[in-house]
């Protein structure tokens, strides 16, 4: 049993873990940072900028996230294609959608044709990363937003009285002090963050689902690859206790965090600890 | 072939009902027509589950609440294992359950199938989270509520019938509106997980990521998806806003406004 665990593919399973810790590990700031940017441009006093932080926020969120993930794994694909055949061949003379076909010329192909292997699966993983950090950008955005909104009015009254300007306000006054507002809709969107990782599994990489699928199952009925039956529903469950296991610990990490953001801050939570003290 | 012949073949076939063979050419008429019909199955899926899911969550609730240890504990653990873990893992999880459980007995056979095994899933996972939000209104009943209702002698099964539970779906109502407009979302996840399509009759994400995958353009299946579900969603804000107003009636005009529900959870 033990030796079995240890095959080479289980190595494979085992790897997997890492891949989603990674693409967590990616795709949080990146998420973050998106949403910061989506969150500034929908409180900006540019009319056509503040339009498209919120329509970013409101079509993302109103339409089901998996169908986001099948739609911008390949819009993604032919848009860089795209645009790496327009740089690269401009002098191509067909049409690139023919038909049903997305035709680009061989230069411009993402990853080349001839890459290795472990090129196609760093593009493929990127473009997942990439995707994740879209949809959960528009989420980020709308706790951003509330954020700004939610920091006391009195603060930024102050600042504009010492005369500092909008830009100076915004990070000096604004910034530092949402963080607070902003922890449980971010530490909300961290757990929801944790439970899409499965779907990188739709997305074309090899996760843990992949894994858990290829290695649970006889292979096939009369060739059976494996000494077992049909295993998946353990492999499963043991990515249920997983994930239940990560959430788990998130939890306890980001009350801690809570706590000490509070400490200092001008609400009920801050009042609460100063007076403990 | 005119789009009348397509909506008169296509528009059921999700179910079973028109023409088997799917079509051959994509225009627009065929993707609007197919994705629509596969919207019958989120509807199904999302409707049969929020209504079971209700009651389920509201016994959670009060579970949750329960003075009786194990009770306490078992409401609990059910809400743990199902908020805390991923829905497409339970997904996966319970169809190669059910598939082993198959081989015990002939019993189990339905329960491979979409219609029945996923609907158990998603029945107990919104249970779960709606289980949540209900006792989270539960402990935020005013408690002059409460001892008014002692005081004019309610106890038991009526104070609960009469006071604690209008109270608790009134105060739980924006977050439920919440959830069941990620319910319905989540509908989407059913055909993608361990659940296999019998006679290619998926959902509507399943017809979109059909078309995408043959015409290679994602750039119309895609928004028509999109489309349908924003419909859905303002239908199911409209509905739920007219339960809302009938929970409020009794309150003064001011605190009747509904408040908008804030979407800022997904699963």
């Amino acid at each position: 049993m033990a030796c079995y665990l240890t095959t080479g593919k289980h190595a494979n399973f085992y790897y997997a873990f890492g891949t989603v810790l990674l693409l967590l590990a990616i795709t949080a700031p990146a998420a973050l940072a998106f949403g910061f940017g989506g969150a500034m441009a929908a409180r900006s006093r540019v009319l056509p900028l503040s339009w498209f932080g919120k329509a970013y926020i409101s079509v993302v969120r109103g339409v089901p996230d998996i169908a986001f993930f099948l739609f911008f794994v390949i819009a993604l694909d032919q848009m860089f294609e795209w645009v790496r055949h327009k740089v690269k061949c401009p002098d191509w003379g067909e049409p690139i959608r023919q038909g049903n076909d997305f035709v680009v010329c061989q230069a411009a192909k993402l990853p080349l044709g001839d890459a290795p292997q472990w090129v196609h699966e760093t593009y493929g993983f990127f473009v997942a990363v990439l995707t994740f950090a879209i949809v959960f950008g528009a989420f980020a955005a709308n706790v951003l937003y509330g954020a700004m909104r939610a920091v006391p009015r009195p603060q930024l009254e102050t600042a504009e009285a010492y005369g500092m300007t909008r830009r100076q306000t915004f990070w000096r006054i604004l910034v530092p002090q949402m963080w607070v507002y902003a922890l449980p809709g971010l530490s909300n969107l961290w757990m929801v963050l944790i439970k899409a990782t499965p779907l990188l599994f739709l997305l074309g990489v090899e996760d843990i689902v992949y894994w858990a699928r290829e290695l649970g199952g006889t292979a096939n009925p009369r060739f059976t690859n494996y000494p077992h039956g049909d295993w998946r529903m353990w492999y499963f469950l043991v990515l249920l206790v997983f994930y239940l296991g990560f959430t788990k610990i998130s939890e306890v990490f980001l009350e801690r965090l809570m706590v000490k953001l509070t400490h200092g801050q001008a609400t009920t939570g801050g009042e609460s600890q100063r007076k403990a003290t | 072939m005119s789009c009348w012949q397509t909506i008169q073949d296509y528009a059921l076939r999700s179910v079973g009902i028109g023409e088997r063979r799917l079509p051959t050419e994509y225009t627009l008429c065929e993707q609007f027509t197919l994705i629509g019909s596969g919207m019958i199955w989120n509807v199904y899926f999302g409707v049969l589950a929020l209504i079971f899911g209700f009651f389920l969550a509201t016994a959670v609730a009060v579970g949750k609440q329960s003075n009786t240890k194990w009770i306490r504990k078992t409401a609990e653990w059910f809400v743990l294992i199902f908020r805390g873990s991923p829905l497409f893992i339970q997904f996966f999880f319970a169809y190669f359950a059910f598939l082993s459980l198959k081989q015990v007995s002939p019993i189990f056979d339905p329960f491979t199938a979409a219609w029945l095994g996923a609907l158990i899933v998603l029945f107990l996972n919104t249970a779960a989270y709606s289980g949540e939000i209900f006792y989270g209104a539960l402990r935020s009943i005013p408690k002059g509520d409460v001892e008014a209702a002692d005081a004019y002698g309610f106890f038991g099964w009526p104070r609960f019938k009469r006071i604690i539970w209008p109270t608790m779906l009134r105060l739980a109502w924006p977050a439920y509106t919440n959830e069941a407009i990620f319910l319905f979302h989540a509908t989407t996840l059913v055909f993608f997980s361990g659940f296999p399509t019998w006679g290619q009759r998926g959902d509507a994400l399943y017809y979109a990521n059909f078309f995408a995958d043959k015409t290679f353009n994602p750039f119309v299946p895609y928004p028509i998806l999109a489309g349908y579900f924003i419909l859905m969603t303002l239908c199911i804000i409209g509905v739920f806003g007219l339960i809302n107003r009938y929970l409020n009636r009794h309150l003064p005009q001011e605190a009747r406004r509904l408040r908008r529900p804030r979407m800022n959870i997904i699963r």
